[in-house]
């Protein structure tokens, strides 16, 4: 696990992560009109990740990207989250509310109801919150892989 | 014949088989729920509210909103505990 | 009784993981346990919404009908990620648990050891 693998398995690896990625950023930003969302895609997008380290070693990965760099990522999904739901607070009246409903700016069209075709502009708060969650599960699942698979380096330690 | 703790253990996992045996052939059957007033109630009314076309987005981020709140609070905790038993030792 | 089938596959995840819980001395076979028992749960979450001859509920081209239940599934999503921390959280203190004691079994991991 220290040493990556052979030279097919690297070039192979990195010819199929940007379409991984491509397809797990997709799921995440239509979160509101297919099946998916914000956990679902960062899980997709996670494993994609996890390939990379696999392949290459995990000495390579820990020179690439250390895990403050990682924690900076999920701090900044959570506080855009919480900072969301205060938004619904200081608009509306209440802790979680849409306050993007019915505006013509940003995410404001409302479809009609029964089955209609897929229009992006809806949704409200909901594809923002989606980003939100979407990076938190990436950073912290890669973060937690990488850390488990650098383990053989580290000192035995008294916790 | 085996020790104390052997015969324990399986008296244990006898009387959970049974018990959840019994309780699993006396459910309602598959495919009638129970009471599906708040769930219609969500469904008819889930794309003038939110103005999302997907029912299970909107509940997850809009009607419980506050359970997603505390589920990211649960992944950060774990993210945070995991690196806490890893730490090096900085020499 | 032949349409309660969901309900007795749940049972025997439930039955299975409680025995690689009980009866195995290896700390690693006893995590696997703990994850059965877990994904039994997840699918009697999911067999409660259903409603018969239904379809997703999602409106974007649908082809109309009645649709499941959606609170559930949001509900096992939760559960799910809930598993998935605990999971980290068990892995990583069995790995200390190895390089403290040098075994992994479990009946040999007794007294706090100098």
């Amino acid at each position: 696990m220290s040493e990556g693998m052979s030279k097919i398995v690297k070039t192979i690896a990195s010819a199929a992560f940007p379409f991984i990625m491509i397809y797990g950023l997709y799921v995440i930003a239509h979160g509101h009109l297919t099946p998916g969302g914000g956990f679902q895609g960062g899980a997709i997008v996670a494993s994609a990740l996890a390939m990379i380290l696999v392949a290459f070693g995990s000495i390579w990965t820990m020179g690439k990207i250390k895990e403050k760099q990682l924690s900076l990522f999920e701090s900044l999904g959570a506080i855009s989250f919480i900072l969301l739901a205060f938004l619904g607070l200081g608009f509306g009246t209440v802790f979680f509310k849409n306050f993007l409903v019915d505006n013509n700016f940003l995410f404001g069209m409302v479809p009609e109801t029964g089955s209609t075709f897929a229009n992006f502009n809806t949704g409200g708060v909901l594809p923002l919150m989606n980003f939100a969650v979407g990076l938190k599960v990436i950073a912290g699942l890669f973060a937690i892989v990488l850390v488990m698979a650098y383990a053989i380096h580290t000192k035995e330690e008294k916790l | 014949m085996m020790s104390k703790r052997t015969i324990l253990a399986v008296t244990f996992f006898a009387i959970v088989a049974l018990f959840l045996c019994f309780s699993a052939l006396m459910m309602h059957p598959f495919g009638e729920p129970e009471s599906p007033e708040m769930d219609e109630s969500i469904i008819a009314n889930a794309q003038e509210e939110t103005g999302a076309n997907n029912a299970v987005t909107s509940v997850v981020f809009d009607y419980r909103g506050f359970d997603t709140l505390g589920e990211a609070t649960i992944l950060f905790t774990a993210v945070a505990g995991v690196i806490l038993v890893f730490r090096r030792l900085k020499k | 009784m032949i349409y309660n089938i969901p309900y007795l596959a749940v049972v025997a995840l439930v039955l299975i993981g409680l025995y690689a819980l009980l009866f195995k001395r290896n700390l690693i076979k006893m995590v696997i346990g703990v994850t059965l028992i877990e994904s039994g749960v997840n699918l009697f979450l999911i067999t409660l919404g259903y409603r018969e001859n239904s379809i997703a509920p999602i409106y974007t081209g649908s082809p109309g009908g009645i649709m499941s239940l959606p609170v559930p599934q949001a509900l096992t999503l939760t559960s799910i990620v809930i598993g998935v921390a605990v999971l980290a959280l068990m892995l990583s203190l069995v790995i200390h648990i190895y390089r403290h004691y040098g075994t992994l079994d479990v009946r040999k991991i007794r007294r706090l050891k100098e």
